[in-house]
């Protein structure tokens, strides 16, 4: 096993670097240019000219694409055109505000996704398993910032039951240590700002997590109906377990494998950017950053911005293929 | 994987998340009163935003929402308008602009003398003012900072982090050592006098001192903080810098030891990131936001009749065209811009996307402006003239031609998609084929600036109250390849406009800027459409609030009732 996770992590060098020469391939080949977007309108060509050079645009591609290789490998993530700052202490907190939500927003997904999956399957063709699925097929075809909106319309601007947008209550920011607020509001045991800030992540959370709950019930469903029909469920039944035992602690072990699939490569998408749920939310998130990024030809930050994504898309297919050995251990690597 | 009690944790977590979502009261009313969920049962709205406003100590703190983040926070080195927002609020220059127009008042400077020939300015500063770290504020700061913006090799210069001051290159005709760049020295003559020597006079030299982006940092926190000072700006201003969340919010607080007695009336101030003008107007609604700028114009309506929120209106400081490559034919020829100018209802685009909030335009300059020609004659919607123009250019039976724009919203246009066809309709009627070209921000600058166009829309916002900001970057034939898009060229024009800029009596640039619009008009390099009025809305629990024209207004008046 552990052979298996070290070759797996070698293996993400060559996966990141051929990240890097796309990225930074297409990157380059977008037309307009960083100098022109910060200077503005009415710049001077002179100006322009000039700014260009600083920011090193006008040496060889090849040049500019050494130079970002060499500081990635002493972990310098490169410097934002348009802010000026190190991009590896800014992108953090977008980090970690992107990883909060997708954390609640991937347990709403599995809580409500995998038991309504299991008891669709159970009560195969009743109403609930009819109604389950209706449900998630509205939750799949319902565009993310039109479910979002209505949240905000309903919950917080008629019912005044929930925050219409952000992380917290900005006229009470929190003090940051990890970046993780509720984190952060249990280590200075201030419950009252945890209970605001679990706030403020319902309505988002249930937005970007509706299209991964319904894809999960859906394939739970599936996946459940397959294993029950099989030889050793009718033994575990015939010797007389209980429904609940036989659906909970054997059909579902068994059952789970493609749905820990779905469940990482829906967290992954998710990590990669939830653009559209954090710009109705007002989420400081990845996906604004690079998006605001790509509008700005911040050539440095979009590119080691992906990067970021596709390093944690990585990481969390790994996770999901050791789990996987621990669910079935007939698996070998 | 024990089944039985990660279920049994999934259950628990869920039962949590259930608790917290529907919970009425949000459990304990939280000591600082500011979680305004926690008066959620009952009309959401006025009650919640008095109790969200003050926190544990009756704070009065004041959340500003607006849809994008700031670049940075050195104002020299930036042209964005959500960083001038904020730096106003922290930085001071030494004249400011008035409350609701382009005059100037004294600001760090409490008088000053301007020479005869123009070529001497003397500022009188005012004595016993203090930067945010303690640091006193005089003549020497004022250099320091001038020179910084002038000089790339001076040491706060920070050129090689990337520093660029446009705005100083722009308005003060370049930088040191270059052949337009009007200042040629800076004397300090005690603590609190200082003496600008001009090269050349300049008509509107005060005017940019009353620009935000000639605001005076504390010489000692650039020493403090070297480049990182687009994050830690300090100032005289009334407020001080406290935090900056990235894409999310900035913090200030009062600046107890403010130059003006009794000001600011706010403890607080914070500027808030809501980039979906929906979500943003929610927001107000819910009374978690006090004020929000850009209001989509059709919302109007609606704010206007709501108990709660106020709208209100910016004075027209933009304008909105069809620029015409002057180079390209058969744009080349002046009756078929002029025939292309009758063509278009400029009325109907006006009423059809601003929801009333715009009136039509006729010269590239807002009404308000010094020198605005009210006497030149507008190209009202005349499809026949058109016609009969076209007809003497020789191009009876139309011609094909491609119309590239970009859909990004701007002040001066908010659907820029719309207008253009609009525009292919009513050219389509006068035989005009045109073929819409749609590109994204970044390359159409590019595009347009290159003259690789041949019809194509945009505007122009202004910045310090002054016509030739509009009229020289516009259409002054040296600025062809950067400013001046429809590369327009007439000797007549750019000598007027030479002229005007070197004056320094208002009434003789006054006279000389129309004499520049009545040529202007006639020739014709672009459509003029319109001047939109950007609109906003407050909570009623602001008080003196009055938005700018260069939408950086100060909040150092502005108070909260409860």
């Amino acid at each position: 096993m552990f052979a298996y996770v070290m070759r797996r992590l070698l293996m993400l060098i060559p996966v990141l670097f051929g990240m890097t020469l796309i990225t930074f391939s297409i990157v380059h080949l977008i037309p307009g240019n960083p100098a022109k977007v910060i200077l503005g309108e009415g710049a001077p060509a002179q100006a322009i000219a000039d700014l260009e050079e600083r920011m090193g645009l006008n040496e060889p591609l090849y040049v500019q694409y050494g130079n970002y290789i060499m500081g990635l490998l002493q972990g310098d993530l490169g410097t934002s055109l348009k802010s000026k700052g190190e991009i590896a202490q800014e992108i953090w907190p977008h980090l970690a505000a992107t990883m909060e939500l997708t954390f609640f927003a991937m347990l709403f997904a599995v809580i409500i996704g995998v038991n309504a999956g299991i008891i669709s399957a159970w009560k195969q063709n009743s109403w609930f398993d009819f109604l389950a699925m209706v449900f998630a097929l509205i939750g799949v075809s319902m565009p993310v910032f039109w479910l979002a909106l209505m949240e905000q319309w309903i919950f917080a601007q008629e019912l005044g039951w929930l925050p219409a947008y952000g992380r917290q209550d900005s006229r009470d920011p929190i003090a940051e240590i990890t970046g993780f607020y509720v984190l952060d509001s249990l280590i200075h045991l201030d419950f009252e700002r945890t209970i605001t800030i679990l706030k403020h992540l319902v309505l988002p959370s249930i937005a970007l997590g509706t299209i991964p709950m319904a894809i999960i019930a859906r394939m739970t469903r599936s996946s459940m109906l397959e294993v029950m029909k099989s030889d050793y469920i009718r033994t575990v039944r015939a010797k007389g377990g209980g429904q609940f035992l036989v659906i909970y602690k054997h059909a579902l072990k068994n059952a789970t494998i493609p749905v820990l699939t779905v469940i990482g490569l829906q967290t992954g998408v998710l990590l990669g950017g939830a653009i559209l749920t954090e710009t109705i939310f007002s989420w400081p998130g990845i996906g604004r950053y690079v998006y605001e990024a790509i509008s700005f030809r911040d050539y440095p930050v979009i590119q080691s911005g992906i990067l970021v994504i596709a390093f944690m898309f990585v990481i969390i297919n790994l996770i999901v293929d050791i789990l996987y050995k621990k669910i079935d251990p007939r698996i070998k690597y | 994987m024990k089944l039985k009690s990660s279920w049994l944790l999934m259950l628990l977590v869920s039962f949590v998340l259930f608790l917290a979502a529907c919970s009425g009261d949000g459990g304990q009313k939280s000591d600082e009163g500011a979680s305004d969920e926690t008066e959620s049962t009952e009309e959401s709205t006025e009650e919640s935003s008095e109790e969200a406003e003050e926190s544990a100590s009756g704070e009065k703190v004041l959340v500003f929402a607006r849809g994008g983040d700031s670049e940075s926070l050195d104002p020299g080195s930036t042209t964005d308008g959500e960083s001038s927002r904020v730096t106003k609020q922290i930085l001071e220059g030494l004249l400011e602009f008035d409350k609701e127009s382009f005059e100037l008042k004294p600001a760090l400077a409490k008088d000053w003398e301007v020479s005869d020939d123009g070529l001497t300015y003397t500022f009188y500063l005012e004595e016993g003012v203090t930067f945010h770290d303690g640091t006193p504020f005089n003549a020497e700061a004022v250099k320091i900072n001038f020179e910084r913006w002038a000089d790339p090799e001076h040491e706060y210069a920070f050129a090689d982090d990337g520093f660029v001051y446009s705005m100083y290159g722009t308005m003060f005709g370049g930088y040191k050592g270059d052949e337009g760049h009007v200042i040629e020295e800076i004397n300090v003559i005690n603590d609190y006098e200082i003496e600008f020597k001009l090269s050349q006079p300049l008509g509107f030299f005060l005017q940019n001192l009353g620009m935000s982006y000639f605001a005076i940092t504390s010489p000692a926190a650039l020493e403090e903080y070297g480049p990182d000072i687009s994050e830690h700006p300090v100032g005289t201003g009334p407020f001080k810098f406290v935090s900056w969340t990235k894409n999310d919010s900035i913090v200030l607080e009062k600046f107890e030891d403010y130059r003006v007695e009794g000001l600011p009336k706010l403890d607080k101030v914070i500027f808030q990131v809501i980039p979906d003008p929906s979500a943003r107007l929610i927001a107000l609604r819910s009374g978690e936001v006090d004020i929000m700028d850009d209001l989509n114009p059709d919302d109007a309506a609606v704010v206007e009749g709501e108990d709660g929120l106020t709208l209100l209106t910016r004075a027209e400081n933009n304008f909105g065209y069809v620029g015409m490559n002057t180079e390209k034919p058969p744009l080349d020829k002046k009756e078929v811009r002029q025939a292309i100018r009758y063509a278009i209802d400029k009325q109907a685009i006006a009423d059809a996307l601003y929801a009333g909030y715009a009136t039509t335009s006729k010269n590239p300059l807002p009404p308000v402006y010094l020198g605005y020609n009210d006497d030149v004659e507008d190209y009202e919607y005349n499809p026949e003239k058109a016609k009969e123009l076209l007809a003497e250019a020789g191009l009876a039976d139309g011609f094909d031609i491609e119309l590239v724009m970009s859909p990004t919203s701007r002040p001066y246009m908010p659907d820029p998609q719309t207008v253009a066809e609009i525009v292919q309709n009513n050219l389509a009627e006068i035989g005009v084929n045109v073929t819409i070209s749609s590109h994204e921000w970044a390359p159409y600058l590019e595009l347009t600036q290159n003259g690789e166009t041949e019809l194509f829309i945009l505007g122009w916002s202004g910045t310090n109250g002054d016509p030739d900001y509009f009229l020289s970057s516009l259409l002054h034939s040296s600025n062809k390849g950067s400013s001046n898009y429809t590369y327009y060229e007439n000797p007549e024009v750019d000598e007027l406009l030479d002229r005007a800029k070197r004056a320094v009596d208002q009434d003789e640039r006054a006279d000389l800027y129309s004499q520049a619009q009545e040529i202007i008009n006639d020739d014709s390099p672009m459509a003029t459409l319109v001047h939109s009025t950007p609109v906003l809305a407050i909570s009623d629990n602001v008080i003196n609030y009055v938005p700018h024209p260069s939408t950086s207004e100060s909040l150092a008046e502005v108070d909260l009732a409860n």
